[in-house]
């Protein structure tokens, strides 16, 4: 099997959705003839219609309020945020109305809609273009939050959540987009939304982390390995809500120490959660402190400073190292 | 200035009117499209509302909900326009349309758990009276509503979907973003904005300065103002709108002028804003007095009618109040039931604690709602 990108795999699999599903639809701006920024809906709407793939006018809360407003009438609508930073105008209905109404309605009414949002740094963009917005969904009861790190992941992970009854919030990693990796696309053994994966096995020390910065934590891990013998074991969350708890607590029970690994700021990020958690279930195993190596806690940077701003390889190795030295 | 040149402008625009205003002989019953029965009808669901409306304030004064947003005076706007569609046609509601899901056969037990803070949307199924649930944030609801009614015309169309909101709403972005969709998408949607004059203490010289009629010509599609007060005038218009919406994917946003003439809600206290004259100025334009009024004079009803209404309209506000006191909150366990389709394991976890806290048993399940 060829090489696909991960923005390939996505396209794939929205193409597959579209095609198997005669309710599933892709909306949002520039999406259609443009075939989306990224690309990621590239020839869907010659495929499948301007009914099924179409732009829409630029005013992101409609976008969500209306994906909700189809999704009640019986439709799967995959929309999409063009950009992490644009997402915001649309948290309203999202939090008001998507993660809450099968509650308001008491089960009778499920919200099966999808919001695709392209995130996080590292790709040399300007202002509003590079951000990591995840914990304020991962915060929201009511969504499932979604974030593949690789491109078979993506594809599978993206058709789970088109076929999930409840709304997922799907983060797409703009550095990994052009990334390749050769694997079977379809929906036989995609992985049910809420499992991670190991994606290095190793009994020193977990990282854990998703998205953008799984590859970088990896890059960290070879060279813990190579330079000094350390063993990581790399953990690919792949869901953030829900959190794979199980796997969690396995992993940092075998290996006693944890780091957590993301591209948002510090403080109240998603790493709090995990590392609480890895507390709350691991705390008689833990031979360390767990740290966590985020983004600082600084409005994103401009392109050019972000290097300073992304938690390197340097700084994931040096986390690891005082972990395993503690 | 703006504000100063507001109301002063609002009295020179159009208004559709059908119901004199005073003693003035009106239409021939003949001419407004209903029959008698059906007029008949909307004086009996404008007094049932009335009554119900009523009991709600009284229940919540007397510590049976939490909370009640009153519609007293805007029942004309309410019912004129829910009448005026067809049942297969949808209603999304803001949070003060009983009147609206009274003429859609709504439970008022099951609306008031809403207010009687039992389950947010009140425990109806929306699905079943094509009747959304209770929606807060002011103005989001539009967005749902155009949704809806972009997906319904992607199926088979042939349906209306109609949404209420008030004056403040229009103020807020979704219903600029929802107005917009629509007339691109030709969506089949009605825009009712009932302009009872406050948004809370903000009246609505202060909340925009164009009328608000007229905004729909921005976004290139049918605006109407008509009396909010007069049922037939509301009656026609609302027809009119969702036939063009059925027929021809043509949005229209009526702007029905009436006047709330309670407080915003049992939390407020209309009296620190606005004056008793004004409220004494328009109680003297009493929607169901006024319609009472032509229907006697064109001999479509008399008393003995009247008085039948008001022994239902007393009945039917004493079962909703024997229902809302006889219920109690919901099990624990249906907190934690529909927040996904499946219990994730976190919580399942909270779950569990919760219940053991409540004393509820850990196999307690909410009802079968799902």
């Amino acid at each position: 099997m060829a090489e696909i990108t991960l923005v390939k795999a996505l396209n794939q699999a929205l193409r597959d959705a579209l095609a198997e599903d005669d309710r599933a639809l892709v909306l949002g701006e520039d999406v259609g003839r443009l075939g989306g920024v990224f690309r990621v809906t590239d020839g869907l709407q010659d495929e499948f219609g301007t009914g099924r793939v179409f732009d829409t006018p630029l005013a992101e809360s409609a976008i969500a309020g209306v994906s909700l407003g189809m999704a009640l009438a019986g439709w799967h609508p995959v929309s999409e945020m063009q950009f992490d930073g644009f997402s915001y105008p649309a948290l309203d209905q999202v939090i008001s109305h998507i993660a809450k109404y099968r509650f308001r309605s008491r089960g009778r009414q499920p919200v099966p809609l999808v919001i695709r949002i392209p995130y996080a740094g590292g790709v040399g963009a300007a202002e509003h273009h590079s951000e990591s917005p995840e914990a304020y969904y991962a915060h929201t009861a009511g969504l499932k939050v979604v974030v593949p790190s690789s491109p078979v992941d993506a594809y599978h992970l993206l058709r789970s959540s088109i076929a999930d009854p409840d709304p997922v919030i799907f983060f797409e990693p703009k550095s990994r987009y052009w990334s390749k990796e050769d694997g079977e696309l379809s929906t036989n053994g995609a992985p049910p939304i809420g499992t991670g994966r190991i994606v290095r096995p190793g009994t020193d020390c977990t990282v854990v982390s998703y998205g953008a910065m799984v590859a970088r934590s990896l890059a960290a891990a070879a060279r813990a390995s190579e330079e000094q013998g350390i063993e990581v074991q790399v953990v690919d969350l792949r869901s953030l809500v829900p959190l794979d708890l199980d796997l969690l607590s396995e992993s940092v029970r075998r290996t006693g120490r944890a780091v957590v690994v993301h591209e948002a700021p510090m403080t109240a990020g998603f790493g709090a959660e995990v590392v609480a958690r890895i507390v709350e279930d691991c705390f008689d195993y833990l031979e360390a402190p767990v740290l966590r190596v985020t983004g600082w806690d600084i409005p994103y940077p401009p392109a050019t400073l972000e290097s300073h701003y992304l938690p390197s390889v340097d700084r994931v190795l040096g986390a690891i190292e005082r972990v395993t030295g503690y | 200035m703006g504000q100063d040149l507001g109301p002063q402008r609002m009295s020179e625009e159009p208004l559709h009117r059908v119901l004199p205003l005073e003693g003035e002989p009106g239409p021939d019953p003949s001419t407004v499209g209903l029959k008698e029965e059906q007029l008949r009808d909307l004086y009996r669901l404008m007094s049932l509302t009335r009554r119900a409306d009523l009991e709600a304030t009284a229940l919540q004064r007397q510590g049976e909900l939490a909370v009640y947003p009153p519609l007293i005076g805007q029942e004309a706007a309410q019912i004129g326009s829910a009448f005026a569609l067809e049942e297969s046609d949808w209603i999304f509601p803001s949070y003060r349309e009983l009147g609206a899901a009274v003429v859609r056969g709504v439970d008022l037990v099951e609306y008031l758990h809403f207010y009687r803070a039992t389950w947010h949307g009140g425990t109806y199924d929306s699905n079943a009276h094509r009747f959304g649930y209770v929606s807060v944030p002011v103005g989001s609801q539009i967005l749902h509503a155009v949704g809806y009614a972009m997906g319904s015309k992607m199926d088979a169309g042939g349906i209306a979907v109609l949404v209420y909101f008030g004056d403040g709403a229009t103020s807020e972005g979704d219903f600029h973003e929802g107005c917009n969709f629509a007339a691109v998408f030709g969506s089949p949607i009605v825009f009712f904005c009932q302009n009872n004059q406050w948004a809370i203490s903000v009246p609505l010289s202060a909340q925009t300065v164009a009328p608000i009629w007229r905004k729909a010509e921005a976004y290139g599609f049918p605006g109407v103002r008509v009396d909010g007060n007069d049922v037939l005038a509301v009656y026609q218009s609302t027809k009119e709108a969702a036939a063009r919406a059925r027929d021809e994917g043509v949005p229209t946003l009526i702007e029905a002028v009436t006047y709330r003439l309670g407080p915003h809600s049992t939390a407020d206290d209309a009296g620190r804003y606005r004056s008793e004259d004004e409220v004494k100025a328009w109680r003297t334009r009493d929607p169901i007095q006024r319609y009472r009024r032509w229907l006697e004079a064109a001999g479509i009803a008399d008393g003995p009618y009247f008085e039948s209404v008001e022994q239902e309209a007393k009945e039917f506000a004493h079962r909703m109040r024997t229902g809302v006191i006889g219920s109690d909150p919901r099990p624990v366990a249906e907190m934690f039931e529909w927040v996904f389709a499946d219990l994730p394991p976190h919580l399942a976890r909270q779950r569990e604690e919760a219940l053991r806290m409540a004393g509820e048993d850990i196999a307690t399940r909410g009802g079968t709602d799902g």
